[in-house]
């Protein structure tokens, strides 16, 4: 018992020091919520890596008073990802709005796109009935921690309601120009019945970034979500998307992780109307030689309707003592009849010092499901190597091919042929550049 | 055109000899096939040739136009004009056949010190290819060989070589798993590859296929050597009678 006291005193004091460093935003409609995510945080206590959902990743850097230092991105320029569409910008740098960098005018048929620290005087009610809402539901049976933290002190962020088609997705650039900045966004998304919205996020944000999505789905409604999470080694993120989707609805999140030293991805999935369809994939690439990679996918999936679709797909290739983690649950509640629940988790190890480790999870209360889950670990296959290197394909190219080959599936998952053809092309020249060092 | 001079190899695992002084020279323009029962070595040759890993030659020599093959690596013995046509082509998901053959075209030509060919050049040509091989344009977009039925992967194979242009190529049983149309058309694709001193190496069971793509010359194998070697009445004799007879003579 004095052992555990004493342990808790040290989750308590680690909790208590990330709040001092903090200057919490009073809040004007979120106040109360913000309120709310203050008092639950201080009860559940900052992450540690003995609690059940943090074995694989310490969280201590995430969780530290201070962000420890990343190096901003030295490495060849590349060109913007999802820079060659047309798309409304808004634009962070390291947690702050970016007016230089967003699009002049936020205006759009079909949506309303307005900055959290701007409507936080006024009282948007749509996203009063969301902020830290979501967030509060995904916080059982499973604490999230650091996103009551982001709730609670998120500076900025942006409301979007989306009440048409809009012509243009909405981009979100996270730019990181400062080696010791820590920030923390708040997103709230709402797509009425109908309506349908593509959301694109690019960039590495800040040495530490802590971003939650709320996305709320009404019947009908579809949400297509692309990210890539920037280039920068040294940089550390967590993020959390908290969803709620409705009958008929559709939701679709891809998220390609290349390098980074600690990414911890979070995706909470609230199935709550019937014949609705919800979609988590992964692509992730870390070469451990560059200043370490942990890249962590936890998700965690309710069907909580009848006829209810889930696919999570996520691919890993790990090298040089890089570091991949799954942990994925479907819950299937009583009554949820006619479920089809899917999940596959996979790394491709391009050499013996890489490791991956997964949990998937399945919890089945209805009794008319069917529900399938999938982990493998591998290396490249000799036998496709050498039918490649056969054709006069040389073996680095091969290779290249094959990791391209390995993450086609979780690439599939993005509807839009353009923009999966935005994010091979940012595999390729990963893959490129490893081919010449 | 390949000299394969007393050819020893054992499989590195299991330290077990496979091929035991295997002696083969095929001139320019020629048609040989290899015969003779299973697990006599048929396709440990194939692999040994086109420098698959997993077998250490202890013993002799293979020589492709002068080049020592053995010290090369699988693209480079690819892009000095050797091909294997796989018995099981190997399924690559989430890369087009299309991507590939290209990939692999454009691969060749720059180890040759040769320009790429253009997208629009490499389209025409595949195009006109799968034509003849009743290869359609879905069967181009499709990843490599999945899905494809064990006909379609065969016919694929040879789409391969009729695009790669080697002059060099070993078949390794390219007839399993083909009925008798497939048989057919692989074997019209093959046909119209020969000439212009190509030559090829049939390696296969069965005298069948040796109907279609007919040999100047015929092996037999068995224990890991070439133990008989005729002309094409070689293998009616192994249709005939059987491997047994045919070996009980000269072993």
């Amino acid at each position: 018992m004095a052992a555990t006291a004493q342990k808790d005193a040290g989750r308590r004091g680690a909790t208590e020091a990330r709040l001092a460093a903090l200057g919490l935003p009073k809040g004007g409609f979120t106040a109360s919520a913000r309120a709310d995510a203050l008092s639950r945080l201080v009860a559940m206590g900052l992450p540690v890596k003995r609690d059940e959902y943090w074995r694989y990743t310490d969280p201590s850097s995430l969780t530290a008073a201070v962000a420890p230092v990343a190096a901003l991105f030295k490495g060849a320029p590349e060109a913007d990802l999802f820079g060659g569409r047309d798309r409304l910008i808004i634009a962070f740098a390291d947690g702050v709005f970016d007016a230089g960098r967003s699009s002049a005018d936020l205006a759009m048929n079909g949506v309303e796109v307005t900055r959290l620290a701007l409507a936080d005087q006024a009282d948007i009610h749509w996203a009063r009935d969301l902020y830290g809402v979501l967030e509060t539901a995904g916080q059982t049976p499973v604490a999230r921690p650091l996103a009551a933290l982001n709730s609670a002190a998120a500076t900025d962020g942006v409301l979007i309601r989306v009440t048409g088609r809009p012509a243009l997705p909405v981009h979100l650039v996270y730019h990181h120009g400062s080696t010791t900045s820590d920030a923390m966004l708040h997103h709230c998304i709402r797509v009425e019945a109908g309506a349908e919205l593509t959301l694109l996020e690019s960039g590495a944000g800040a040495a530490r970034l802590n971003v939650v999505t709320e996305v709320d789905l009404a019947p009908g409604a579809r949400f297509h979500h692309v990210r890539g999470q920037g280039r920068d080694h040294d940089r550390r993120a967590t993020t959390a998307i908290f969803a709620r989707i409705g009958a008929g609805a559709l939701f679709k999140s891809f998220t390609l992780t290349v390098n980074g030293a600690l990414t911890r991805n979070e995706c909470v999935l609230d199935i709550v109307g019937d014949g609705a369809v919800a979609h988590v994939a992964g692509a992730a690439l870390g070469d451990g030689a560059t200043g370490g990679f942990v890249q962590d996918d936890t998700v965690f999936v309710t069907h909580g309707a009848v006829g209810c679709e889930s696919r999570q797909v996520f691919k890993k290739v790990l090298k040089n003592g890089a570091t991949g983690v799954f942990q994925g649950k479907i819950l299937v509640r009583k009554g949820a009849q006619k479920t089809d629940g899917y999940q596959i988790s996979q790394s491709l190890l391009l050499d013996g010092d890489s490791q991956f480790l997964a949990k998937p999870e399945l919890e089945i209360y209805a009794d008319d499901v069917k529900c399938s889950h999938g982990s493998t670990t591998g290396a490249i296959d000799e036998t496709a190597l050498f039918y490649l290197r056969s054709r006069g394909v040389g073996r680095e190219d091969a290779v290249a091919l094959l990791v391209l080959s390995f993450l086609a599936d979780a690439i599939a998952e993005i509807e839009d042929e353009g923009l999966q053809a935005e994010i091979v092309a940012r595999l390729e020249g990963w893959l490129a550049r490893r081919r010449k060092g | 055109m390949l000299n394969i001079n007393n050819l020893h190899v054992k499989l590195e695992a299991e330290d077990k000899p496979i091929l035991k002084g295997v002696n083969l020279s095929i001139g320019a323009g020629e048609v040989h096939a290899i015969m003779g029962p299973n697990g006599s070595g048929k396709s440990t040759l194939s692999y040994v040739l086109a420098g698959r890993d997993g077998y250490e030659v202890t013993e002799g020599s293979a020589d492709l136009d002068g080049m020592d093959l053995l010290a090369m690596e699988p693209e480079e013995r690819a892009a000095a004009g050797l091909f294997l046509a796989f018995q099981y082509p190997v399924e690559i998901p989430g890369v087009g056949n299309m991507t590939f053959l290209r990939t692999a075209a454009n691969a060749q030509r720059k180890a040759r010190g040769e320009p790429e060919l253009s997208a629009g050049d490499f389209l025409k040509l595949v195009r006109a290819k799968a034509a003849t091989l009743k290869i359609d344009a879905e069967m181009l977009k499709r990843p490599v060989n999945v899905g494809f039925s064990g006909g379609e992967k065969k016919r694929n194979e040879i789409l391969q070589m009729a695009m790669l242009e080697p002059k060099m190529c070993i078949l390794d049983e390219t007839d399993s798993g083909l009925d008798v149309d497939a048989m057919k058309l692989v074997s019209d694709g093959v046909n119209a590859l020969r000439g212009a001193g190509r030559s090829f190496l049939v390696i296969t069971h069965y005298q069948r296929l040796l109907d279609h793509i007919k040999p100047d010359f015929v092996h037999i194998m068995a224990a890991g050597r070439i133990v008989r070697s005729g002309g094409p009445d070689l293998a009616l004799e192994v249709e005939t009678n059987g491997y047994a007879d045919l070996l009980s003579e000269v072993m």
